[in-house]
C-alpha cells in the first residue's frame, strides 16, 4: 500500500489555489457520459450529489433511509465554524487552521486543514443562498455564538437545530437534481459490498431494504459519504443505524483504514437511565456558552443542588484551565469529567453525572434570552429527565459522539483504492485526534460543495467513461458473496438476538477502549473480541427472510461488521502507546493527568492495511510535518 | 407498569393486516415509547416471531422517521411531541395502547407501522428549493434579513416531514407540510425569484400525490410535534392565488 497524500508544494495559502489550478478537467460535454455513484446523502453526500450533477454528471446517489433528509446529518444541534471574522473579533482563515489542528492534538495534516478553513467562507454564503435561516441580530446581519477550544466567536447557528437546516438546505438542491433528472435517488437500498475492477472502485452491490432484491451498479467513480462508527460502542449520540459497513467493506477490499482508535466522547449528554435504553441524548455544546459545569467539593455529597452553597461547590472546568473555562475542548472535558467522578464526586444515580448549571446566566441575561437561546434544548432535556432545567441544573455526562478515525485519503479526498472517494465524517481527514465542536458539519460540507467537484474531475479524466458494465464477473462475484452472506445469516438459527451481541460488544469497547485505554484493557478486549464474534456467528438469531422488510437481517450484518471492525480500533489503540487527544493511555498522562504525546514515535496518521486476518493487518504510516503551526503541547490553561 | 397493546400488523403493501394482542409487562416510566417497543421486539424474537417494523433513527424528535398513531392520535398524547421523544410516564399501569401506522393512500403501509412518503420527496422536488448552484453565491451578509422574517422562516423550516399532519387531517392533506416550506423560502429575500412558480409547482404536485384538499379543521397544527402553524396555510393560499391570477 503507498500513502502519497498528495499535497502541492508551495506556501500554504496557496496551495488549493494551485492545486485547483493544475487540477485536470472534464470539458463541459463530456461530463454527462460519467456515472458517479454516492453512496450516502447526509451534508457530505447530499452537497456532493448536488453539486457534482450541477456540473453535468450523471449521479446515482444511495441511502438505506427513506429520505435524504433523514440523515443523521440532521441530529446536529449546536453550529457551523467558519473564519468570517463577522465579529471582528480577530478570527481570520490562519486562526481556524491553527485551533483546528492545535485542537485535533497535532495528528492532522496541516495542507488538509488549512484548505477546510478556507473554503469554511464559502459554506455560509451558499447557504444562505439557499435559504438557511441562520440566527440573525436585530440588524439582519448574521450572528455567532462561542464553542469550545476557540477563543473567537465564529460557530453560525440556527437556533438549536442547525444540521437539520443545513440538511434541509443540501435536501434541497439535491431535490432539485432529482426533479431534474439528473440525480437517480435510490431510497430505503443499503450499500452491502464494493466492487474492484482491476484495482479501481468501479461499482457497488446493494439490497433493497424493501423488497430484499440484491442487486450490482456500475459508475466511472464512487463516493462514500456515509458517516461515522461511534455506534460500535452500541451507546452513543449517534442516529441508531449508524454503522462501520462501509468503511469496513471498503478496508477488506483494500482501503486503508487510518486511525480508528481516535474517537471523540463528548462532554455533555443526559447520562443513561436504564438498561433497556437504545440510545443517548447529546446536550450541544453551545449550552456550554452559558451553563457552568460543576460538581460538589466533598466526595459523596448527597445533598439537592440547591442545599450545596456556592463555597462548596467544584466549578472544575473554571478551576482547573482558567482562559478556557467552560469553553475547554471535548477530550479535556469529558476526561475531567470522569475523573471527578472517580473521585465520587459524580452526582445522580451511579455518580455518573456532573452539573450543568444555567442559574447564573439567567440571573444575567433573563430566562426569556436563555430561552431563546436554548429553548428546544431545555423542551428535550426535560422530555426525556422530567427535571425542569430552568429551575434546577442539568446532569449531564459523556458519550461516544464522533469518530475522527476514518478511511484514509488523500488530498484530493481519495481512498488507497483508486477512484473510491470518502467525504464526511466517513474518512480520517481533518480533525487529527480530536474535533473541535461545530466542524464537522463544516467538513462534510467542504468535502460535498466544494472539494470534491475539483478533484474528482482531476482523476474522471483518466478514466474512459462507461467502460466497465455490471456484466464484468467482478460484479456476479459481488452479488454472489452478498447473497451468501444474507442467507448466512438467516441460516444459524441461534438463541441470543443480535442486540444483544450488540450491547455487549459496545460495554467491552465503552469499559476497555472509551474514555480512558491502558494496555491491559485493550489486550483483554482483544481476547474477547473474537470471542464473541464467534459465539455471533453460531448463536444469533436473525428472523425472517431475505425477500422482505427485514429489520433483525439489516442489524445482524451492521452488528457483524462493527464484531470485525473493533478488533482493528483496539489493535490500533494497542499500538499507539502514547495518548494524543481523544485518545487517553492511562500509562502516558502529565503530572496533572493531561494527555501526554510521544511526538518522537507517533507523529503520524497509522494506516492499516487488511491482510486476510483480522487479528493481523499490517501497519503504514502517514509522517506528519508541522511547517505552519508549531508543535507543541497543548494547553488551554 | 404492565400494558395490553394492540399493533397493526401487516406483511407487506399487498396484503391484508390485523391488529394484533401483546401484554408487556415491567415497563418502565422512564422508557421512550420507542424503547418500550424495542423491548417487545426483543421478546418477540426470543420466540422466534418477526418484530414489529417501525421507522426510526435519531431518537431526538429531529429525523422525522418514526410515525404512528397511538390511540389515535398522530405521535401519541404528548403536544409537540414525537413518539420517540414521548416517554412512558405520560401512560398508566394497565393501559390499552392501540397502535397502527400512518392511514393515507398517499402513504401506503411498506410493512407494519412503516409507510411509504416519498410523496413529500416529490413535492420538495417539484419546487421546494432556491436554484443556485453552488459557486454562485455571495457573501452571506450583503443581504440584511430583518429578525422577525428570519425567525419566522426559521419557525416554519422547523417541519421535519414526518406526516403527523397528513395522517391527522380527515381529508389526509398535506397541506400543512407543503405550506411549511411555501413560508420558509417565502418569508426571505432568496426566495423571491421563484416564489410564484414555486408554489404552483408545489400545489400542483401535491395534488397528483392523491393528496386531499384541506378544509381548514386545523387538526393538522394540533398534531404537529414542532408546532408549525396553520398561518402558514393562509399564506400559501395567497400566494397561490395571487400566483394563478397575475403569474
Ligand atoms: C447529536 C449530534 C449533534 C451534533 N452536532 C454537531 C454540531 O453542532 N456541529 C457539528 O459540526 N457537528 C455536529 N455533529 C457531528 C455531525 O453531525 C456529523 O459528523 C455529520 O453530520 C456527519 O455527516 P456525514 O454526511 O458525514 O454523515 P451522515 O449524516 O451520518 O450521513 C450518512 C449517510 O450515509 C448513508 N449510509 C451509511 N451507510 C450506508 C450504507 N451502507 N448504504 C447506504 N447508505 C448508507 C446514510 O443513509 C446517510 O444518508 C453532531 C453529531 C451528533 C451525533
Ligand atoms: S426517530 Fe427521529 S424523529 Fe423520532
Amino acid at each position: 500500500m503507498k500513502l502519497e497524500s498528495n499535497i502541492p508544494s508551495g506556501p500554504i495559502e496557496q496551495k488549493w489555489d494551485k492545486h485547483r489550478a493544475e487540477a485536470k478537467l472534464v470539458n463541459p460535454s463530456n461530463k454527462r457520459k460519467y456515472r458517479i455513484l454516492i453512496v450516502g446523502s447526509g451534508l457530505a453526500g447530499a452537497s456532493a450529489a448536488a453539486t457534482l450533477a450541477e456540473l453535468g454528471y450523471n449521479v446515482d446517489c444511495f441511502t438505506f433511509h427513506d429520505s435524504p433528509r433523514r440523515a443523521h446529518s440532521i441530529a446536529a444541534q449546536g453550529g457551523i465554524n467558519a473564519a468570517k471574522n463577522y465579529q471582528n473579533d480577530g478570527d481570520s482563515i490562519y486562526r481556524l487552521f491553527y485551533d483546528t489542528v492545535k485542537g485535533g492534538d497535532f495528528r492532522a495534516r496541516e495542507g488538509n486543514v488549512y484548505r477546510l478553513a478556507q473554503v469554511s467562507v464559502n459554506i455560509i454564503d451558499q447557504c444562505v443562498a439557499q435559504g438557511v435561516p441562520f440566527a440573525r441580530e436585530y440588524g439582519g446581519y448574521l450572528t455567532n455564538r462561542s464553542f469550545g477550544g476557540a477563543q473567537v466567536s465564529r460557530t453560525f447557528y440556527a437556533k438549536g437545530q442547525t444540521g437539520q437546516q443545513l440538511l434541509l438546505g443540501a435536501y434541497s438542491a439535491l431535490s432539485r437534481q432529482i426533479g431534474a433528472g439528473t440525480v437517480t435517488m435510490h431510497t430505503r437500498n443499503e450499500m452491502m459490498e464494493l466492487v474492484l475492477v482491476d484495482g479501481h472502485a468501479r461499482g457497488i452491490v446493494t439490497r433493497d431494504l424493501v423488497t430484499g432484491k440484491i442487486e450490482s451498479w456500475s459508475g466511472d467513480a464512487v463516493i462514500f459519504a456515509t458517516g461515522g462508527y461511534s455506534n460500535v460502542f452500541y451507546l452513543s449520540t449517534n442516529a441508531m443505524a449508524c454503522n462501520v459497513t462501509s468503511i469496513w467493506r471498503a478496508h477488506k477490499k483494500g482501503a486503508g483504514l487510518a486511525n480508528p482508535c481516535f474517537t471523540q466522547i463528548h462532554p455533555t449528554s443526559i447520562p443513561q437511565q436504564g438498561e433497556y435504553q437504545a440510545k443517548l441524548t447529546l446536550m450541544s455544546e453551545s449550552l456550554r456558552n452559558d451553563g457552568r459545569v460543576w460538581v460538589p467539593l466533598k466526595a459523596n455529597d448527597n445533598r439537592a443542588s440547591h442545599d450545596i452553597p456556592e463555597n462548596e461547590r467544584d466549578y472544575y472546568l473554571e478551576r482547573k484551565y482558567p482562559s478556557f473555562g467552560n469553553l475547554s475542548p471535548r477530550d479535556i472535558a469529558s476526561r475531567a469529567a470522569k475523573e471527578v467522578c472517580d473521585e465520587g464526586r459524580g452526582v445522580g444515580p451511579g455518580g455518573r453525572g456532573v452539573y450543568l448549571d444555567f442559574s447564573a446566566a439567567i440571573n444575567r441575561l433573563g430566562e426569556k434570552t436563555i430561552a431563546e437561546r436554548y429553548g428546544n434544548l431545555f423542551e428535550m432535556y426535560e422530555r426525556i429527565s422530567g427535571e425542569n432545567p430552568y429551575t434546577s441544573p442539568m446532569r449531564i455526562y459523556p458519550a461516544p459522539h464522533y469518530t475522527m478515525g476514518g478511511l484514509w485519503v488523500d488530498y484530493n479526498l481519495m481512498s488507497t483504492i483508486p477512484g473510491l472517494h470518502v467525504l464526511g465524517e466517513a474518512n480520517f481527514s481533518d480533525h487529527g485526534a480530536n474535533r473541535l465542536g461545530a466542524s464537522a458539519l463544516m467538513q462534510g460540507l467542504a468535502d460535498g460543495y466544494f472539494v470534491i467537484p475539483y478533484t474528482i474531475g482531476h482523476y474522471l479524466a483518466g478514466v474512459k467513461p462507461g467502460e466497465i458494465t455490471n456484466e464484468h464477473p467482478e460484479f456476479k462475484k459481488a452479488v454472489a458473496d452478498v447473497e451468501g452472506r444474507v442467507s448466512k445469516f438467516l441460516s444459524i438459527n441461534g438463541k441470543r438476538t443480535t442486540s444483544s451481541f450488540h450491547r455487549e460488544l459496545g460495554m467491552l469497547m465503552w469499559n476497555n477502549c472509551g474514555m480512558a485505554r491502558s494496555e491491559s484493557s485493550l489486550k483483554e478486549a482483544l481476547q474477547r473480541i473474537p470471542e464473541i464474534r464467534e459465539e455471533f456467528w453460531n448463536n444469533v438469531n436473525v428472523v425472517g427472510s431475505a425477500n422482505e422488510l427485514n429489520t433483525a437481517l439489516e442489524h445482524a450484518g451492521r452488528v457483524a461488521d462493527f464484531l470485525e471492525f473493533a478488533e482493528l480500533m483496539c489493535i490500533d489503540a494497542l499500538e499507539r502507546d502514547e495518548s494524543c487527544g481523544g485518545h487517553f493511555r492511562t500509562e502516558h498522562q502529565t503530572e496533572d493527568g493531561e494527555a501526554k504525546r510521544d511526538d518522537e514515535k507517533f507523529c503520524h496518521s497509522s494506516v492499516w492495511e487488511y491482510s486476510g486476518d483480522t487479528a493481523k493487518p499490517n501497519l503504514h504510516k502517514e509522517q506528519l510535518t508541522f511547517e505552519n503551526v508549531k508543535l507543541a503541547t497543548r494547553s488551554y490553561k | 407498569m404492565k400494558l395490553s397493546l394492540k399493533i397493526w400488523r401487516q406483511k407487506n403493501k399487498n396484503s391484508e393486516g390485523i391488529f394484533k394482542n401483546y401484554v408487556l409487562s415491567d415497563v418502565s416510566p422512564d422508557m421512550s415509547f420507542l424503547e418500550m417497543l424495542d423491548t417487545l421486539n426483543e421478546q418477540l424474537l426470543s420466540k422466534n416471531e418477526d418484530p414489529v417494523a417501525f421507522d426510526h433513527d435519531c431518537r431526538e424528535g429531529i429525523c422525522g422517521s418514526c410515525s404512528m398513531m397511538i390511540n389515535g392520535k398522530p405521535h401519541g398524547p404528548e403536544s409537540k411531541t414525537t413518539t420517540c421523544q414521548l416517554h412512558m410516564r405520560k401512560f398508566k399501569d394497565g393501559d390499552e395502547v392501540i397502535v397502527e401506522p400512518w392511514r393515507a393512500s398517499a402513504f401506503p403501509v411498506i410493512r407494519d407501522l412503516v409507510v411509504d412518503r416519498s410523496a413529500f420527496d416529490r413535492i420538495i422536488q417539484a419546487g421546494g428549493f432556491v436554484s443556485v448552484n453552488t459557486g454562485n453565491a455571495q457573501d452571506g451578509n450583503t443581504l440584511p434579513i430583518p429578525k422577525p422574517d428570519a425567525d419566522a422562516a426559521m419557525d416554519a423550516a422547523a417541519c421535519i416531514g414526518c406526516g403527523a399532519c397528513v395522517a391527522a387531517c380527515k381529508n389526509a392533506s398535506a397541506m400543512l407540510f407543503t405550506a411549511a416550506k411555501v413560508s420558509h423560502l417565502g418569508y426571505l429575500p432568496q426566495g423571491q425569484p421563484e416564489r410564484q412558480r414555486r408554489v404552483l409547482k408545489m400545489v400542483e404536485q401535491m395534488d397528483n400525490e392523491g393528496f386531499g384538499n384541506c378544509t381548514n379543521t386545523n387538526d393538522c397544527e394540533a398534531a404537529c410535534p414542532k408546532g408549525i402553524s396553520v398561518h402558514n396555510i393562509a399564506r400559501l393560499n395567497r400566494d397561490f392565488l395571487k400566483a394563478k391570477l397575475f403569474g
